[in-house]
């Protein structure tokens, strides 16, 4: 089985998310016989050339028709099949999504849907292949697991999870190659079970993705300014750890910080949770706006939605000071 | 290859049995109706496959080893109840259920292994991809079972279908056949003028399928056609006529979806069952 020691977790995150799938998925093989991996012409792009190499016979490639991989997909799966389907997570979850619904979410076949480069990864390209919706939409559908791994070593955690749930799961797979480690060594990852990472008393920090560790960077700067925050990886958008939640209904101030739209995403599925409870913290929803910034690198992208260390700690400084 | 004429007997017999119950089951909804045209058009089919050529029956729903049927065309669901009823696996008291609430005789068909719905449908243009994923993981498994999917020729606007029909003849299923309920009529009107799929047969076979134009309503051409063995993926575009059997319903769109009066009723029952 995998091991999650040091040469590997830094290899993962060498290989960006993913190359941790395809990792992951090398693993699986070892010992599921039905395994298959099913791409819309992402083999190569997805980490699963090893994986084609090795196990020719269990790597279908659909060619550049998605509507078809989930139903290929879903007909395996329905017959025992432990299928992971790989595509963008734009194409997953907007170009197919009466697919993802009619096959995941209402007949429940247990696919495990892989969204490639979502956020703003290969933002030079364009906004037809960033994903800043995809947890919007996916979220909505009942039945599906939504999870969102903060860096390469849980990316390989979830997938590993993914393979032994029974259910359709969506995993959100962001970041770049060397995207900051949250993780570097291994731990106990459960599905739908958040993790405190840092612990503090002025601010509740709920972050998701590759923001888990912009967010421990914020935490410093905030801490040089005597404010102490605490620091959530909610690696699960759904089922949403609400228990996690209630536990930090003593801050002053619930952040939520995404690399996904603040309408729908992480920063609505805590507002919802939050709702029903009459005394809380009031919420500052930190990610991308509703708009589309036009195509730019990674790095250039994340600055211009303040989605870096300081751009995030500033705003919950600001919002702290005007309570 | 002879089929036996008892089969050929028991086939025709079942497709009137199956008419006369989609009527009485349409006229039974009341108001709302029923997707009776589509239905009609596809009995022969139905009555083909559930009665002559598929392994299928109340003792094998649940087991590996029987033959796969997909209705891509949902909305012609009331067909696949009939042909249901007629092999005993849904009763004649649960017929009357349909379209009731509480029902597990949706409009559209909803996944239940326990009645022989393989898979929800009513989005048209999907039940393809599952049957190509259906039969590779058969072909993957060795399991000699055979999976077949009908669509309806309006349903073949729908792009996703030819992804589909691709990737079935480029993964060679050989066990898999693709059935067009060809019944030229689509909801707004003919299926020529809203989108013209006239070479429907020539597109098949260009898309890799051995592929059989015929009578859809001849019981004894399609039973020939389901056991014509070959080395690629099948595909039948069986030619029909929508409201089958009803003449004031034959080939008139606006019985894609519609309700019987008493005496419309009573007209349709003795027309079908002459």
């Amino acid at each position: 089985m995998i091991d999650f020691n040091a040469m590997n977790i830094k290899m993962w995150s060498r290989l960006g998310s993913c190359g941790a799938f395809g990792a992951a998925m090398m693993a699986l093989s070892e010992q599921d016989d039905d395994l298959a991996v099913i791409t819309a012409d992402l083999c190569f792009y997805s980490g699963s050339d090893r994986f084609r190499q090795s196990h020719p016979d269990q790597l279908y490639n659909v060619g550049i028709a998605e509507q078809n991989m989930i139903g290929v997909a879903a007909g395996m799966a329905s017959e025992g099949y432990n299928v992971f389907a790989t595509t963008y997570a734009t194409f997953a979850a907007a170009r197919v999504l009466d697919q993802v619904r009619v096959n995941m979410g209402y007949m429940q076949l247990p696919v495990k849907l892989i969204g490639l480069t979502a956020g703003l990864s290969v933002g030079i390209l364009g906004t037809t292949h960033t994903s800043n919706e995809d947890l919007a939409a996916i979220r909505s559908i009942p039945n599906i697991v939504v999870l969102s791994p903060a860096d390469t070593t849980e990316t390989v955690k979830a997938v590993l999870a993914a393979a032994k749930e029974n259910k359709p799961v969506y995993i959100r797979l962001s970041g770049v190659m060397g995207s900051p480690l949250v993780y570097k060594q291994d731990y106990e990852y459960t599905i739908g079970k958040a993790i405190r990472l840092r612990e503090g008393n002025d601010v509740a920090i709920v972050a998701t993705g590759t923001m888990v560790a912009e967010s421990l960077k914020a935490a410093e700067l905030l801490a040089e300014q005597g404010i102490s925050a605490t620091v959530i990886d909610m690696h699960t958008i759904k089922p949403l750890d609400r228990e996690m939640l209630m536990s930090c209904l003593d801050s002053k101030l619930i952040v939520t910080v995404e690399e996904h739209s603040t309408l729908g995403g992480l920063g609505s599925a805590v507002s919802e949770a939050l709702a029903e409870v009459a005394h809380k913290p009031p919420q500052l929803l930190i990610g991308l706006a509703d708009h589309y910034v036009h195509a730019g690198d990674y790095k250039y992208l994340l600055e211009q939605y303040g989605l870096t260390p300081d751009g995030i700690a500033s705003k919950i400084a600001g919002k702290l000071d005007a309570l | 290859m002879m089929i036996d004429e008892q089969i050929i007997k028991k086939c025709e017999l079942a497709a009137k049995q199956m008419r006369l119950d989609a009527i009485t089951a349409t006229y039974q909804v009341g108001n709302t109706g029923a997707h009776i045209g589509g239905t009609l058009s596809m009995i022969e089919i139905m009555a083909a496959l559930y009665v002559g050529v598929m392994n299928l029956s109340p003792e094998n729903l649940k087991s590996p080893t029987r033959d796969r049927f997909i209705l891509s065309k949902g909305h012609g669901v009331l067909a696949q109840y009939v042909a249901l009823k007629q092999i005993g696996v849904i009763s004649p008291e649960e017929l009357q259920t349909f379209k009731q609430n509480g029902t597990r005789l949706y409009a559209h068909p909803s996944r239940n292994a326990d009645i022989g719905i393989e898979f929800s449908s009513g989005s048209l243009g999907q039940g393809v991809s599952l049957a190509v994923g259906v039969a590779l993981a058969l072909k993957k498994k060795g399991n000699p079972a055979r999976v077949y999917v009908l669509v309806g020729d309006g349903e073949c606007d729908e792009g996703s279908v030819w992804e589909a029909l691709a990737s079935a003849s480029h993964f060679g299923l050989d066990n898999l056949t693709v059935i067009v309920d060809k019944n030229a009529l689509q909801y707004d009107g003919e299926t020529d003028t809203i989108l013209s799929m006239n070479s429907l047969s020539q597109k098949f076979e260009a898309f890799g399928f051995d592929t059989q134009e015929l009578d859809g309503h001849s019981v004894e051409k399609l039973l020939y056609a389901f056991q014509k063995p070959s080395d690629r993926p099948k595909a039948i575009v069986a030619n029909t006529v929508k409201g089958k059997g009803v003449s004031f319903m034959e080939g008139n769109a606006l019985w894609h979806n519609g309700k019987l009066s008493e005496k419309q009723y009573i007209q349709a029952i003795e027309e079908a069952s002459v």
